[in-house]
């Protein structure tokens, strides 16, 4: 049965626009299931879960691009397919997404403000690219610096989701020497609740399972230390890769078109950061579940992770030095040479003088007087 | 300061700073052995014994007769933890990527769960050596402040590998980190505690086996 033909379909629900698109219960209820099963929830939250979405009026949306490269707006929009998860955006009220949005200039700017004070309190802030703090100039939209745009819209947010490394932290922006004074959303953000989706791009799953959650329970998922939902972020990549048993047996690619690693060895030699990186990337993949860097051949370079770009070379072991270098070691070896130079001169020279002070005892010496 | 910040640190400047101060130590610490140098023996050797020096480094390396009867928790704990420990130094893949990082040689690595099995027996013989020097009162009257700085400096790499490897406890990110910084502290206190036996260990056992031959000391 199609959702439309259900009697208790509520006009202006996410339900009527499922419906709309043709959408049955049967696969709805799929998508649900795995959306439970990746958010780490019981089976019995299916069902709670499909009527919870369905029946939820469309979820006022406000998402600013800060300092980014449209990647993760890219990623979340031209999936494999056109996939329930587009669907499930195309049902949120997109009220403001300068990228998408046909509105230009100051109708676009209406909007957003309009959507800000008809929902204040109850809008979901989305937040992709850092926040220049060096000058305001760097950035700015309509005349807003990102700073007051963030924070004017911050205020009546229910809860904001910071999606790409670059909101959550930082991210290239604030890569060394970190030109323009980057920050994360949760630097400048300390009064509201802040959902993490780091990633560079992030997984559209990820985001699908975080407003599926913010749906269902009116409440952000359990998170991390570093603000990211646990169920998406709770273990790395190299856990659950399909090249971690070469890992164990030892068995590594030397370059990236050598045979061992057309035979899926383990990339850890060619720089795979998969075993510090907390990502469903080996599980979810992406492109409809198609594929993942590691999986095409190239190692995780660790984009979910804060400070990524600065965390040492992409291409070399985890295990290496960063900047070590063998002339470093070299000049160990001179100053070294030159200290236990110094020190045998000193210890040769106090050996010395205590040969020179030596006194040699005669026999007359050692015989004993008689008292 | 994330974890992964705390890796990237233990990784660069501490571990730079480690290395340089271990390499500039164990240089040092060669030259002061060397510099001291010895008084020339002026007496006509016993027996003619060349390379009794180099026979000792070999001999006095393998598993003496009746060790067993004489002390068998000090030979084979000492063999088991030397060994446990030298697999996971030099035969662990991520390891030799650090070695070759360094010096361009590299050799092919162990499976990984050997690699493991030999740190446990390494942590085990660890753990059974401090035991049976605390309760030998010979061994315990010997053993001072520097003898059990050495012990902790030397199980903390194994065990906080050991963990990170098995995801034990704390996040694998920071574990991984403790790890790296407890092998910074290695490196530093190698130079200047007696941990300095990994270079000086032949050197003594060459000095010995010559100085014995001279005399016509079985050695």
């Amino acid at each position: 049965m199609k959702l439309a033909e259900k009697p208790d379909i509520l006009p202006g629900t996410v339900g009527e626009g499922l419906a709309q698109r043709g959408i049955c219960r049967r696969e709805f209820l799929q998508f649900c299931t795995a959306l439970t099963a990746l958010l780490a929830l019981p089976p019995t939250m299916t069902v709670a879960m499909a009527e919870a979405i369905s029946k939820a009026r469309r979820q006022s949306v406000i998402w600013l691009s800060f300092q980014e490269c449209t990647g993760c707006t890219e990623s979340i929009t031209r999936s494999h397919t056109p996939t329930l998860e587009n669907l499930i955006f195309d049902l949120i009220s997109l009220d403001y997404h300068h990228t998408l949005q046909a509105a230009s200039g100051e109708a676009a700017e209406h909007a957003r403000e309009l959507a800000m004070k008809d929902n204040f309190g109850k809008y979901l802030l989305i937040v992709d690219g850092a926040i220049p703090m060096g000058n305001p100039g760097f950035s700015t939209i309509a005349g807003i610096s990102n700073y007051d745009m963030l924070m004017e819209a911050a205020k009546g947010a229910a809860a904001i989701v910071a999606v790409g490394t670059c909101a959550t932290f930082g991210g290239i922006p604030k890569a060394d020497p970190n030109p323009t004074g980057a920050v994360a959303v949760s630097d400048i953000i300390k009064d509201k609740p802040i959902i993490n989706v780091p990633g560079c791009p992030p997984i559209p799953v990820v985001m699908t399972g975080v407003l599926a959650h913010f749906l269902t329970f009116g409440s952000i998922p359990e998170l991390d230390s570093l603000g990211r939902p646990k169920s998406f972020y709770g273990e790395t990549i190299h856990d659950h890769c399909y090249r971690r048993p070469f890992y164990d047996q030892g068995k590594f690619a030397q370059t990236f078109d050598d045979d061992a690693a057309r035979q899926g060895w383990c990339l850890f030699k060619l720089g795979c950061k998969g075993p510090v990186t907390y990502n469903v990337c080996a599980t979810t993949k992406w492109n409809d579940g198609t594929s993942f860097p590691i999986q095409s051949g190239h190692g995780c370079i660790g984009c979910s992770e804060p400070n990524f770009w600065d965390a040492g070379p992409l291409y070399e072991a985890l295990s290496m030095p960063i900047s070590a270098t063998a002339s470093m070691l070299g000049t160990a070896a001179a100053v070294g040479t030159a200290a236990g130079a110094a020190i045998t001169w000193h210890n040769r020279s106090t050996k010395a003088a205590a040969k020179a002070a030596h006194e040699k005892v005669t026999v007359q010496e050692l015989i004993r007087e008689d008292k | 300061m994330n974890h992964l910040h705390l890796l990237t640190f233990a990784r660069g400047s501490a571990l730079n700073w480690a290395l340089m101060l271990c390499v500039a130590g164990i240089v040092l610490r060669l030259f002061e052995i060397f510099g001291l140098g010895r008084k020339t023996d002026l007496a006509k050797p016993r027996i003619n014994s060349p390379g009794s020096g180099w026979h000792t480094i070999f001999s006095r390396s393998l598993p003496p007769q009746g060790m067993l009867k004489r002390e068998p928790v000090t030979y084979i704990g000492g063999y088991v933890f030397h060994l446990g420990l030298l697999t996971a130094i030099l035969f662990f893949a991520p390891h030799i990527e650090l070695i070759r990082s360094m010096t361009r040689l590299g050799w092919p690595s162990l499976p990984s769960p050997l690699v493991d099995a030999s740190v446990v027996a390494s942590i085990i013989a660890l753990g059974v050596l401090l035991a049976h020097r605390l309760n030998n009162p010979v061994k315990r009257l010997l053993s001072g402040l520097c003898d059990y700085l050495a012990w902790t400096a030397t199980l903390l790499p194994l065990l906080t590998g050991y963990m990170a490897y098995h995801h034990l406890f704390i996040e694998y990110t920071l574990m991984l980190a403790l790890h790296i910084f407890s092998v910074d502290l290695l490196l530093v206190l190698l130079p200047f505690t007696k941990l300095f036996h990994t270079f000086s260990v032949f050197i003594s056992r060459w000095y010995n086996g010559d100085i014995f031959g001279r005399k016509g000391v079985a050695s």
